[in-house]
């Protein structure tokens, strides 16, 4: 039971080795679009975590029924369906973060690393280690989007975690930092050029990281969305 | 188990069967959303309702008047065909002030603005209810951002000439920000409508509301 929570291998593929933006280059829309401040990062990376295990259980748990001939339609029925409860969901009782990533929400159902997770890990594996997976991947883009984010919005305006209290409760004002009083700010760094060039500069960044620590070759799965 | 060689019988490779579980799932999912809206459509209704009523008691203090403004809206005909809501303020039967929520294309889709007045057509309040402007440049709008909204309280067309309703690049009153002049002049302009809506609109406005407000819904 405990083994595969404390699987070292999952969560050192799901958060390092194999992250979802790092190395398999998916999910680059929302990543993209979301990561002006740390904080919308974080709230968007929040959600597609709970996302992220909750499709992976549904479809490691469905998976004796659904036949593998339709699999790709079922998976992204049950992603749809997951995300668009979770929008209402979030609408009736978390309304002040559904108010701040409301827009990008919808959109989590195009973030092929779900797909991508319950096609390759969870149709193929028990519900537990699929948890596993979920938290792992989840996790790695959580890191993926706070890391951009805070990247872009300290070149970009020269604060970090803005409005952290308006998404996690008024007790969160201690994360608002100003890093650079009376910046003029960066324009490109906040706009979706920026996340780009940033995004560039950490994969370079790890990519350098993984050469000198002599491990194995990164891997990466050739795919764009 | 799929996958492992175990015999399957044959009606498990038909295109019927694929679309009967297709199909089945179809159904599922579909009545977990309909769960999903029923069990949710209230309160969201409700807090759709709490927000407005937020934001009204933002532009217009709750002291001027003793109604729910946000009962029985007040549609004002444009010209372009669309309507302009007004909320509108009573205490008895004398008009206290009005709310107009005003919608401008800014710099990346559109602004939505509430607009407070008084009866007699000076600002109270101004807020942004929705955008999509820059995040870092143009949302500096938000009264939770900067201070810069609250520059219209006090004001009204008869305090500033008609002209001087515009940022300060284009010769008006109101500052812009640095990289940012489409959104703030959005602002302004968006303002300055609700402001000629009410000096054309006097009568409709102050007509007394119903006396048995029916269902808005």
């Amino acid at each position: 039971m405990n083994t595969a929570l404390l699987d070292k291998t999952l969560w050192k593929e799901g958060v390092w080795d194999n992250n979802v933006v790092f190395s398999q280059m998916l999910a680059l829309c929302p990543l993209l679009a979301v990561t002006g401040t740390a904080t919308n990062g974080l709230g968007m990376g929040l959600v597609s975590l709970a996302v992220f295990v909750a499709a992976n259980l549904l479809v490691s748990t469905l998976r004796g029924v659904i036949p593998a001939e339709v699999r790709i339609p079922a998976f992204v029925l049950l992603i749809a369906t997951l995300v668009t409860l979770v929008d209402l969901m979030m609408n009736a009782w978390m309304h002040e973060l559904h108010g701040v990533l409301g827009l990008f929400i919808p959109l989590i159902v195009t973030n092929c690393a779900i797909l991508g997770r319950a096609e390759a890990f969870a149709y193929k594996n028990r519900v537990l280690p699929s948890l596993v997976d979920g938290l792992a991947m989840g996790s790695g883009f959580i890191v993926a989007l706070v890391t951009l984010g805070a990247a872009r919005e300290v070149i970009g305006s020269g604060t970090l975690f803005a409005n952290a209290s308006l998404l996690l409760g008024e007790g969160f004002h201690f994360m608002e930092l100003t890093l650079i009083p009376d910046y003029d700010g960066f324009l490109l760094m906040i706009l979706p050029p920026g996340a780009f060039l940033m995004l560039g500069f950490i994969v370079a960044g790890k990519r350098v990281l993984a050469r000198r620590r002599r491990t194995r070759p990164l891997v990466s799965q050739p795919a764009a969305c | 188990m799929i996958g492992k060689g175990v015999l399957k019988p044959s009606y498990t490779q038909r295109p019927a069967f694929f679309a009967g579980i297709l199909g089945m799932m179809a159904a599922l999912a579909g009545t977990f959303l309909a769960m999903g809206f029923v069990g949710t459509k209230e309160a969201i209704a409700l807090r759709l309702q709490e927000d407005l009523q937020r934001s009204l008691a933002q532009v217009l203090p709750l002291e001027r008047y003793d109604n729910d403004p946000s009962q029985q809206p007040l549609l004002l005909p444009l010209d372009s065909g669309v309507s302009l809501t007004v909320y509108r303020g009573f205490a008895g039967a004398a008009p206290r002030g009005y709310a107009f929520e005003v919608q401008e294309p800014g710099y990346s889709g559109v602004i939505r603005v509430l607009l407070g007045l008084t009866e007699a057509g000076e600002i109270l309040g101004v807020r942004v209810l929705s955008h999509t402007e820059t995040p870092g440049l143009g949302d500096k709008i938000e009264a939770a951002k900067d201070d810069w909204i609250l520059g219209f309280n006090g004001r009204s067309l008869e305090s500033l000439p008609e002209a001087q309703w515009a940022v300060k690049k284009d010769g008006g009153q109101f500052d812009q920000f640095s990289g940012a002049t489409i959104t703030p002049r959005a602002v302004v302009r968006a303002v300055k409508r609700g402001l000629l809506m009410h000096r054309a609109n006097q009568g409709a406005l102050a007509a007394p509301l119903k006396e048995q407000p029916e269902d808005t819904l």
